[in-house]
C-alpha cells in the first residue's frame, strides 16, 4: 500500500486537453463516425467524373457545366480520392485505429503470456455453474485428470493448490478472436503503408502500338501517348524494354460481338538483347520485369499515300479511333510536309492537306453512315479533303486524331472536296482538285496498351490476405473461461479419498452456444473421472 | 434452352407470389396462439443455430396442424421450396443455354443472388423452423428483386465478351454472388428486428403493428448478426481481394476508383461500421441494425444505380441495350 497518498495537483489543462482529444479520438464512437465519413465522402467519386479514371469526362463535364465545374474543382470534386478532406478523413481513421489497437496488442501479449486466473471464491455466481459432485479419486488427482481432459480440448489450464487441500483448475480457451482482430486492423495498415508507397514509386503509361516490325517502341517517358510517374521516380528510373507488335488476332460472333483478342509481339528487354516472341491478351498481360503490359483495346489504321504536286510521295499509317462496338472509327491523316518545290525548297504554308472522316471494316449495305461488323468484310474510308495551314507548326499540342478547329474556323484552312466525303476501297485512288492524289492502299490493325508498374502489389495483397485471415478469425471464436474446484469430502482426512468437485463458467463475449459447450466441457471433465475408475 | 429457361423464370416468380400469399394470409388469418408460444419461448432454444441438436421442433410443427393458418404456412414454405427449384431450374438452363457460368450481364446477376437469398432462406427455415414467420418479407424481397431482373435488366442470352474470359469471372462473381444473396437475406431479419423492437417498446402504429406476429427481437437480431458475420469475409474475399486481383491481370491496375469499386468500397466500409457498432457494448442493438440497412441499401446502390446511371469499366454488367 502506498504510504502516503500524492499531493493534490493542479492538472494542466493543455495536457488534459491533448489526453481528453487523443481519448476521444482513439473512441470507437469517434471511429464509427469516421467509417461513416469515410464512406459517405467516397460517394461524389462515382458520381463526378474523375481525372485519375477518365480525363476526357472531366473535360466533357467541364464543357457541359461551365459554371458549376470550376466550383467543384477547387473543392476537389475531379480528384476526390487525393483531395485533402478525403485524406484527412482515412488518415484521422488510421491514427484512430493506431491509438486503439496498440494498447491492444500489449494487453494481448500480456494476456498470452499470463496464466488463467484463480478461480473466483463462488462459482455459482458465475454465468454457467454446474453444481459440487463427489468423485471417487482424491482432490490432487482429480485435479489431474480434469487439467488432462481440458487440456485435450485445447484450453490454456492451470493448476493450483491451496494450503487448505482444495484444488483449482483455471482453464482459458478463444485468445484467437483478438490475435484475428488484431492481425485484421495490423493487416489493414499495411495495406495503406502498401497504396501509399505504391504511389509513390509506380508508374504508368498508354500508347498506342500499331502492328508491324517498322514501328515498335522503347520503353521512355516520351514514347508515350499519356503516362504518369509516382513523385519518388525519375524519367532515368523507368526499365528498359523495346516492343514491336507482331500480329494482332481478333475474333466476333455473328452478332459482332467480340470473341476473343490475342496479341503477338516481339520484345528485347536489355540492350542490343534478342527479340523474343510473346504473346498477350485482355487477361494475361505480359509481365517483363519491372513492367507489366495490359492489352486495353484495338483498332485500325489505314495506310494511306498521297501524291504532291510535284510527284514526290508519302506514306502514312494512321490510327483511326473506334467510337462504337462495331469499330466504326474516326481520324485524320495530316501531311504538313508536302507540296514543297523542289527548286527553292520552300514550303508553302497553305499548301498543307489534311484528309479527315471515317473507316468502316464493314460498310452497311443499306447505306447506313456506321460500320454493320467489326472485322474487315468490306473496308472502306469516307474522306474530306482540307488544303491550307493546318496549324501544327504552332508549337501547341494538339490531337492528332482530329484536326485543328481554329484553323478550319479562321479560314486559314479550307475544305477541298464536295459535300459528301469520298468513298475509298482498299487500293483506290482519288484525284484531288490540283492533280494531287490519295491512294488507300490497306489497314494495320493497332493495338492500345497500358503499361504498368506498381513495386508494392505484393504487400497490399499480403496484407489483403491476412486481413481476411484475421477477419475471420476474428468472427469465428469465442474468448470463455472455465473454472473446477476439487474440495476433499467435508471432515475427512486429507488423503482419504474421495472428492467433491464443482465448476463455474464465463464467456468474455457474446456466445450463445456457451452452455451447451460448458455442458459437454463439465461432462468430459466428470467422464475423465469415472473412465479412470473403470480401467485399472 | 434459353427459352426454356425464361418460361421458368415466370413460373419461379408466380411460385414465390403464391408462397407470399400462403405467408400473407397465414399471417393475417392464423391462430395467434402459436405465435404468442414461438414469442414466449425462450430465446435460447430459437437461437441455438450452433448448436443445430439442441433446436426443439416447436410443437405446432411436429404436431399436425390444427388450425388454418399454420396449414397456410406450411403450404407456403413447400411453396418456396418449389419455386427454389423453379429458380434453380431458370439459372441452370440459363447456363446451359449460354454454355458458360449463369452470371454474365445484370439480369443473370440477380437471378443468381435471389437463389442464393432463397437458399439461404430455406436453410435458416430448416433449421429454425420458427421464423416462417418472416416469410412474407423474405418472399416480397424475392418477388421485387426478380420483377426488377425480369423487367428493368432482361437480356437475352450471349456469350461472354474476351474481358469477362476468365477464371477471376468465376471466382470474383459467384463469391459477391454469395455474400449480396446472404446479405439480400440478412437484411429482412434486421428490418424486422427494428419493427418486433418497436413494437415491444409499445409503438402500435404501422409499421410496428408488423412486429407483433414475427419471431422475437433478441432472436431476429442475431440472426441478423450471424448472416451479417458469414457474408462479410465472403464479400471481403470477392470484391475486395478476387476483384482487385482481377482488375490488375485485366486493366493494370488492382484499385481504379470505377463506380462499381467506389460503391463496394462504400458497402464494405459500412458493413464494418456495423459490425463495429455490434460489437460496442454502449451503441444500441437497434442503432447498430440501422447500420446494417443502409450497408443493404449500398448494396441495392451498387447493383441497379451503379449499372443503370454511372459509366464505368463494369459495364458488361449493364441491362441489354443500355
Amino acid at each position: 500500500m502506498p504510504a502516503a497518498e500524492p499531493p493534490p495537483r493542479r492538472p494542466n489543462r493543455v495536457w488534459a486537453l491533448l489526453r481528453n482529444s487523443w481519448r476521444q479520438l482513439t473512441s470507437m464512437r469517434t471511429a464509427l463516425v469516421l467509417l461513416f465519413l469515410l464512406a459517405v465522402a467516397a460517394i461524389p467519386g462515382s458520381v463526378l467524373p474523375q481525372r485519375a479514371v477518365n480525363v476526357e469526362n472531366v473535360a466533357g463535364y467541364f464543357r457541359d457545366h461551365p459554371d458549376l465545374a470550376p466550383f467543384l474543382d477547387r473543392l476537389g470534386g475531379f480528384d476526390v480520392y487525393a483531395s485533402p478532406w478525403f485524406a484527412s478523413i482515412y488518415l484521422l481513421l488510421f491514427t484512430s485505429l493506431v491509438g486503439c489497437v496498440v494498447p491492444r496488442l500489449l494487453d494481448h501479449f500480456r494476456a498470452l503470456r499470463t496464466v488463467p486466473p484463480d478461480a473466483p471464491r463462488r462459482l455459482e455466481r458465475l454465468p454457467q455453474h454446474a453444481a459440487a459432485e463427489p468423485r471417487p479419486d482424491d482432490p490432487a488427482a482429480a485435479a489431474a485428470t480434469v487439467a488432462a481432459s481440458l487440456r485435450r480440448r485445447r484450453f490454456r489450464t492451470v493448476v493450483r493448490e491451496s494450503p487448505d487441500g482444495t484444488w483449482t483448475v483455471s482453464a482459458e480457451k478463444g485468445l484467437l478472436k483478438e490475435t484475428g482482430n488484431l492481425l485484421f486492423h495490423f493487416a489493414l495498415l499495411a495495406v495503406l503503408i502498401g497504396v501509399g508507397f505504391g504511389h509513390w514509386y509506380g508508374w504508368h503509361g498508354n500508347r498506342l502500338l500499331v502492328q508491324g516490325t517498322d514501328v515498335g517502341f522503347c520503353n521512355s517517358l516520351t514514347q508515350y501517348d499519356e503516362s504518369s510517374l509516382g513523385p519518388r521516380l525519375g524519367a532515368a528510373d523507368l526499365p528498359f524494354f523495346c516492343l514491336r507488335l507482331t500480329d494482332f488476332q481478333a475474333s466476333y460472333q455473328s452478332s459482332g460481338q467480340p470473341k476473343s483478342f490475342g496479341a503477338d509481339a516481339d520484345v528485347q528487354t536489355a540492350h542490343d538483347g534478342p527479340w523474343r516472341p510473346v504473346e498477350f491478351t485482355v487477361n494475361h498481360p505480359l509481365r517483363l520485369p519491372q513492367a507489366n503490359v495490359h492489352l486495353l483495346g484495338h483498332g485500325y489504321a489505314p495506310i494511306l499515300r498521297y501524291t504532291d504536286r510535284f510527284g514526290q510521295q508519302q506514306t502514312k499509317i494512321v490510327p483511326f479511333l473506334p467510337r462504337d462496338q462495331m469499330l466504326t472509327s474516326e481520324g485524320v491523316a495530316q501531311f504538313p510536309d508536302v507540296n514543297i518545290d523542289p527548286k527553292t525548297n520552300q514550303r508553302d504554308e497553305d499548301l498543307q492537306v489534311a484528309f479527315e472522316g471515317v473507316f468502316l471494316p464493314t460498310v452497311d449495305p443499306k447505306g447506313g453512315a456506321t460500320s454493320v461488323y467489326p472485322a474487315e468484310r468490306d473496308p472502306a474510308l469516307f474522306l474530306t479533303a482540307y488544303r491550307g495551314n493546318l496549324g501544327v507548326d504552332a508549337g501547341l499540342p494538339g490531337s492528332v486524331y482530329a484536326l485543328d478547329r481554329g484553323q478550319l474556323a479562321n479560314g486559314q484552312l479550307k475544305q477541298v472536296s464536295g459535300e459528301r466525303p469520298q468513298r475509298l476501297t482498299v487500293g483506290q485512288s482519288w484525284t484531288l482538285d490540283d492533280g494531287t492524289k490519295l491512294e488507300f492502299l490497306g489497314t494495320r490493325q493497332f493495338a492500345t496498351l497500358a503499361v504498368r508498374y506498381d513495386p508494392t502489389q505484393p504487400l497490399v495483397l499480403g496484407g489483403a490476405v491476412l486481413g481476411l485471415l484475421g477477419l475471420m478469425l476474428s468472427l469465428s471464436g469465442h474468448r470463455r473461461r472455465v473454472w473446477f474446484r476439487v474440495t476433499p469430502p467435508a471432515g475427512s482426512e486429507p488423503g482419504a479419498g474421495g472428492s467433491l468437485m464443482e465448476a463455474g463458467g464465463l464467456p468474455r463475449t457474446d456466445y450463445p452456444g456457451f452452455q451447451e459447450e460448458f455442458e459437454q466441457v463439465v461432462a468430459a471433465a466428470r467422464g475423465a473421472g469415472a473412465q479412470d475408475e473403470r480401467t485399472p | 434452352m434459353a427459352e426454356l429457361s425464361d418460361q421458368l423464370m415466370a413460373f419461379t416468380v408466380l411460385a414465390y407470389l403464391a408462397a407470399m400469399v400462403c405467408y400473407a394470409a397465414e399471417y393475417a388469418f392464423g391462430n395467434r396462439s402459436h405465435i404468442g408460444r414461438a414469442a414466449t419461448r425462450p430465446a435460447r432454444q430459437l437461437v441455438g443455430a450452433g448448436a443445430p441438436a439442441e433446436v426443439v421442433p416447436p410443437d405446432d410443427e411436429t404436431a399436425p396442424p390444427r388450425d388454418r393458418g399454420v396449414l397456410l404456412g406450411l403450404i407456403g414454405v413447400g411453396l418456396t421450396w418449389l419455386a427454389f427449384a423453379l429458380h434453380l431450374g431458370t439459372v441452370v438452363t440459363r447456363g446451359l443455354a449460354a454454355g458458360r457460368m449463369p452470371w454474365g450481364n445484370m439480369y443473370e446477376f440477380i437471378l443468381a443472388v435471389t437463389l442464393v437469398g432463397s437458399a439461404v432462406w430455406l436453410g435458416v427455415l430448416t433449421r429454425k423452423p420458427a421464423v416462417r414467420h418472416l416469410g412474407l418479407f423474405t418472399t416480397l424481397a424475392l418477388v421485387v428483386l426478380l420483377g426488377a431482373a425480369g423487367l428493368i435488366a432482361y437480356t437475352p442470352v450471349s456469350p461472354l465478351v474476351p474481358a469477362l474470359n476468365s477464371y477471376w469471372y468465376i471466382i470474383h462473381v459467384s463469391t459477391i454472388i454469395l455474400a449480396s444473396g446472404i446479405l439480400l437475406i440478412g437484411a429482412v431479419p434486421a428490418a424486422m428486428f427494428l419493427v418486433r423492437a418497436g413494437y415491444d417498446r409499445g409503438k402500435r402504429s404501422f409499421p410496428y403493428t408488423l412486429g407483433a406476429k414475427v419471431p422475437p427481437a433478441e432472436a431476429l437480431e442475431r440472426l441478423t448478426f450471424r448472416l451479417h458475420a458469414f457474408a462479410f469475409p465472403l464479400f471481403t474475399f470477392g470484391a475486395l481481394i478476387a476483384g482487385p486481383l482481377w482488375a490488375e491481370a485485366s486493366w493494370g491496375r488492382y484499385w481504379g476508383w470505377d463506380p462499381k469499386e467506389v460503391w463496394a468500397f462504400i458497402s464494405w466500409v459500412v458493413y464494418a461500421a456495423y459490425l463495429h457498432a455490434r460489437a460496442t457494448p454502449s451503441v444500441k442493438r437497434s442503432t447498430a441494425t440501422w447500420i446494417a440497412l443502409i450497408g443493404f441499401v449500398t448494396m441495392l446502390m451498387n447493383l441497379f444505380g451503379v449499372n443503370l446511371f454511372f459509366e464505368g469499366l463494369h459495364s458488361y454488367a449493364n441491362a441489354g441495350g443500355m
